[in-house]
């Protein structure tokens, strides 16, 4: 029989049990009358301590707190992808039906629909011998998804009888097994998994090949690996949610898991709304179709906010381990960080720096450390992509949430305040951000765009560097002293600024930019930069070259240039070359 | 039910401590009688089984351990609503003070509010023109947006707060029922009869609620009245199907009250002393605005902060920005230079401005002109720092055309009069004329189509006069 105990203190999501009552750690629990979900944080030999995921206004001391015996877990199996969830995996949408707009207490709902039918193709038959991860059946979840189920990582036994193709819940059982233990035992479409614990794996493999997002600052200048880890911070204003959002629209992952933690509604229903009707270019499908939800706002429990990064980060190794490759959005995790400040806070623990937990930097590892390519225990091979946004406090870097993620994740995309002031988007700050896997990265981009476009990348951030410095000389004495070659490096990194780092979002062309288009584009910039070099050299002032209109030309291809127009390229590399004839011939 | 407890065993600041209750729920309401004929409001913050701790709303004055008689209510705090309230002014917990009696109805609201499901939140779209051109042109304000005012002590917020709803309630020509929610938190007597002023003068008098926590009113009653106010608008939005302005001022006034709350209470503080939770607490102020499918009303909020020593990096405006779908900023140098309102632009944002303007809401040129009047604006900055140091006359051709640029967009752009009331083409146009003073290759943020169109075409002729 399931473990009771009774409510003896309430301060905000905490609630105190009274006495050692058996319950185990990260154990789920129902609380109270209405039974809220809470999950068990400490134990002592007095008290049993309890957050609990819901709010707990009218919460009685005395009421009944009673153990479930499981830890908190989700519930994996088909349906989840085009869905949206709260922190703990409750459907949004079956809340809505049953308490209307606004979310109530003590909802009762399944985490996923049990009464769909779906069309099942079973993978096994009868004598088979199986084990933790073997695909049993395959189901056509969306119209991008096949989801395939699998036998629970802890199983391992031989197939004795299957059922037939055909139509079935997700609680139907399909597959009947003599596990090692000699027992018999039913596989059904659902499996649990608590959210707490990684899926295990059996390898991982090195990052070697690139998250394509088809946004130049990222794919060129700081790309991130598939199983990579990349954070975003910036404050209020700068674009962490609109980058967010351009990554799971566009980036070339599988599977989106888009974690909204503490953050806006509309935001929430935006990418709702946006997804169902945007088109996935690759697939066809609406966006959606690949996409699932995790929406705890800002003003949804504390609590659930804390468990959401993690409902989320199961989620995707869930569909990892069918041999995906999935990319989670987590927005913001210092909303997270913020969560666990609070819980803690409430707990009377000693806190470290700005109130946060002494634990900050650990459970941040154990999140970042969930990441990667992975070789799957039923030898498929799938990635995890994390990328978190982050929200230091008066956009100071310096804060701890900021550090600590920075210690952990390979990709530091720092947005800056005077880029969006300027609404120059991505406001990605190009000397402050870096990328770690550019070296991993290389051989990639070597045989696949092409074997210049690391050189091409490494001269693009040069010219950039080189214009910061030159400013600050600019800055005390004004540009008109500049010698002619250091002008043109302004000119030129000003073409780069305008025409290859900042993109536009709302552009149709702009919004994606494949990486073959990427090349040429650099390959044209630079190109304008050797023949104006040469002009230079040749004691042509800056002024002369600047009378022609070539330097807008070039910083408008972003617009002019649809990305399946590549051939145009040879116009613009031609009018170039008739740029620097046409000055040859009329002023040597 | 109702039994009676008498005496306390503690009174720390707003907070009371009372034992052996039978029954309490948490963040439920109680009613306290003092010394038999003064009754005061508090809220249970903290239970430990028989030991309440309580959150006196008008504070604990002449309260004593022995002469309090508490009554458990069974009920979180509670308003009752119609469509009276119109035409009201409340008290800060929601008690009618303007001498017309008590709300009859049955209609009775948890002040404290649910979360909106996402899943059934309707993405605002809707532009609501306010007349001026900065917020038109630059951080377009529509309706479901909360979007608060940054200010700071002594900069004309209130006069802002004031043209924006006055413009914007009467400029709508639609059937549309609209109201106003006023909340104010810890507001000086005079700004609370400013707002009353000018919403009596516009006439829309019988269509604002006012909740008023006034300054020399119980400080643990501010971190009630935004709830009140909400709810209040909640009910008038949702239920009513009425399209809600909720001018909320002063959230650093509610933020402080927080604070003290806190500490007296014991807990760790965060930063600068604010709770841990201040995030959570100002979010479920500030979500509660939005639009639900298929409900015909809207709630739009702007709330005003003052920021202390004028610094946006304060936790509560720093969170503030965190939660709110933008920020309008204003900025003590423009004010002095006499410029009304004294908005600075860059700082300032709408994010949801991208869905409600362009053609069909706007114009098609109105997204392609904000973005270029801030990067232009942006080079204003570059231009006078320089200019700082080198001298005007040292700067190159260029760098001229944007200082002439930046002060004519700050006296003809941004400042505009206490009553004038810009149509958005008016606003749209004027864009354009200012953008004429600088050479068309400058303008890169512009789509060549649109340039094509709206450069030069109509300013032409301004143009060349303004530069004779």
């Amino acid at each position: 029989m399931n473990l009771t105990g009774t409510i003896y203190g309430i301060n905000g999501p905490i609630v105190y049990l009274k006495g050692n009552l058996g319950f185990k750690m990260s154990e789920m629990v129902l609380v109270g009358k209405e039974k809220l979900v809470g999950e068990v944080i400490a134990l002592t030999k007095d008290t049993t301590t309890i957050q609990v995921f819901e709010e707990t206004t009218g919460l009685k001391p005395g009421e009944e707190v009673v153990a479930t015996g499981s830890a908190i877990s989700v519930t994996l199996a088909p349906g989840i992808i085009g869905n949206i969830f709260d922190g703990i995996e409750r459907p949004l949408k079956e809340i809505a039906k049953q308490s209307g707009a606004f979310i109530s207490r003590g909802v009762n709902v399944d985490s996923l629909d049990t009464k769909k039918l779906w069309d099942v193709h079973i993978t096994v038959s009868e004598g088979d011998k199986i084990y933790g991860g073997t695909i049993i059946a395959e189901t056509r979840e969306t119209r991008a998804i096949v989801h395939k189920s699998m036998v629970p990582p802890t199983v391992n036994g031989t197939v004795i009888k299957v059922v037939p193709d055909g139509q079935y819940t997700i609680n139907d059982p399909l597959v009947t097994i003599r596990n090692d233990q000699g027992e018999e035992q039913e596989l059904t479409l659902t499996q649990k998994w608590p959210i707490r614990i990684p899926r295990p794996t059996t390898k991982r493999y090195a990052a070697d090949r690139p998250l394509v997002t088809g946004q130049r600052i990222l794919d060129t200048l700081f790309p991130i690996a598939k199983g990579g880890t990349a954070a975003i911070p910036g404050g209020f204003g700068t674009g962490k949610t609109m980058t967010q959002h351009q990554l799971a629209k566009w980036c070339d992952a599988d599977i989106i898991v888009y974690i909204g933690c503490g953050e806006r509604g509309n935001e929430m229903t935006e990418v709702l709304e946006d997804f169902s009707k945007l088109v996935d270019p690759k697939s066809g499908n609406p966006l959606l179709d690949r996409t699932t939800l995790i929406a705890n706002t800002s003003n949804m429990p504390v609590a659930a906010r804390e468990a959401s990064i993690y409902t989320g980060i199961t989620l995707a190794e869930y569909y990892r381990d069918m041999g995906y490759h999935v990319a989670i959005m987590a927005d913001s995790t210092s909303r997270w960080a913020e969560a666990l400040r609070e819980l803690s806070g409430r707990l009377e623990e000693m806190p470290a720096e700005e109130g946060f937990p002494a634990y900050l930097a650990s459970r941040l590892s154990a999140f970042y450390e969930r990441a990667g390519f992975m070789s799957n225990l039923n030898g498929t091979e799938g990635s995890v992509s994390i990328i978190g946004a982050v929200s230091p406090q008066g956009g100071d870097f310096s804060e701890p949430v900021t550090q600590n993620t920075k210690r952990f994740v390979r990709c530091f995309w720092a947005l800056d305040k005077s880029l969006a002031y300027a609404r120059h988007f991505p406001a990605i700050q190009w000397l402050t951000s870096y990328s770690e896997y550019v070296s991993d990265l290389t051989p990639w981009y070597t045989k696949n765009v092409g074997s210049n476009f690391i050189d091409l990348r490494n001269q693009l951030i040069s010219l950039l560097t080189q214009e910061s410095q030159l400013n600050e000389i600019v800055k005390l004495i004004g540009s008109d002293v500049l010698p002619d070659d250091q002008k043109l490096v302004l000119e030129i990194a000003r073409v780069v600024r305008l025409g290859f780092v900042q993109q536009n979002a709302y552009h149709p062309s702009d919004t994606y930019v494949p990486l073959e288009k990427q090349l040429k584009m650099m390959e044209t910039i630079m190109h304008l930069y050797e023949q104006c070099k040469k002009l230079i050299a040749m004691n042509m002032p800056m002024t002369l070259l600047k009378e022609n209109d070539i330097f807008e030309k070039i910083i408008s291809i972003k617009y002019d240039v649809a990305n399946d127009e590549l051939d145009k390229f040879n116009d613009y590399k031609k009018a170039i070359d008739d740029f620097y004839n046409h000055l040859l011939e009329t002023n040597a | 039910m109702s039994i009676e407890y008498l005496g306390l065993s503690e009174i720390n600041g707003p907070l009371i401590v009372l034992e052996g209750v039978q029954g309490a729920a948490y963040d439920e309401i109680v009613e306290l009688t003092v010394e038999g004929n003064k009754h005061k409001l508090g809220r249970i913050v903290e239970i430990y089984e028989d030991k309440a701790v309580i959150q006196v709303f008008e504070g604990t004055e002449e309260m004593s351990l022995k002469n309090t008689h508490t009554k458990l209510t069974g009920h979180p705090m509670e308003i009752a609503l119609s469509e009276d309230i119109l035409g009201r002014v409340f008290s800060g917990i929601g008690e009618p003070i303007d001498g017309l009696g008590p709300i009859i109805s049955d209609v009775k609201k948890d002040v404290n509010g649910e979360p909106l499901n996402p899943y059934t939140r309707e993405y605002p779209r809707n532009f609501i023109k306010t007349g001026i051109s900065t917020i038109d042109c630059l951080t377009t304000l529509i309706r479901g947006q909360k979007l608060p005012i940054f200010s700071g002590n002594g900069l004309p917020h209130d006069q802002l707060a004031a043209q924006i709803v006055r413009q914007a309630s009467l400029g709508s020509d639609s059937d549309e029922e609209f109201a106003i929610v006023f909340g104010a938190m810890g507001l000086k007597h005079d700004v609370a009869e400013f707002f009353r002023r000018t919403f009596e003068e516009s006439g829309a008098s019988s269509h604002v609620v006012m909740f008023l926590n006034l300054a020399n009113d119980p400080v643990v009653e501010r971190l009630i009245t935004p709830k009140v106010a909400l709810t209040a608008a909640e009910y008038l939005a949702f239920e009513k199907g009425m399209h809600i302005l909720v001018v909320l001022t002063d959230m650093t006034s509610f933020a402080e009250a927080m604070r003290e709350v806190s500490s007296s209470k014991g807990e760790i503080p965060s930063r600068k002393g604010y709770p841990g939770y201040l995030y959570s607490e100002l979010a479920t102020i500030y979500e509660r605005a939005g639009i639900i499918k298929g409900s015909k009303g809207s709630v739009t909020q702007i709330p005003i902060l003052t920021m202390p020593n004028d610094d946006i990096t304060h936790p509560i405006p720093d969170l503030t920005g965190y939660i709110t779908e933008g920020q309008i900023v204003l900025e003590r140098a423009l004010h002095q230079k006499a410029i009304y309102p004294p908005i600075n632009v860059l700082p300032s944002l709408s994010r949801l401005m991208k869905d409600g303007i362009g053609e069909g809401y706007t114009r098609e040129d109105h997204q392609d002109l904000a973005n270029q009047l801030f990067s232009s604006y942006a080079r204003v900055g570059d231009a006078r720092a320089l200019a700082s140091v080198i001298g005007e006359d040292e700067l190159s051709p260029i760098d001229k055309k944007y200082l002439q640029f930046g002060t004519a967009f700050e006296n003809e752009f941004i400042s505009q009069g206490l009553m004038e009331d810009r149509s958005i083409e008016d606003t749209l146009n004027l864009g354009w004329k200012l953008l004429a003073i600088l050479p068309r290759e400058e303008l890169d943020r512009v789509d060549t189509k649109i340039l094509d169109k709206y450069y030069h075409t109509s300013t032409a002729d301004e143009t060349s006069s303004s530069e004779a």
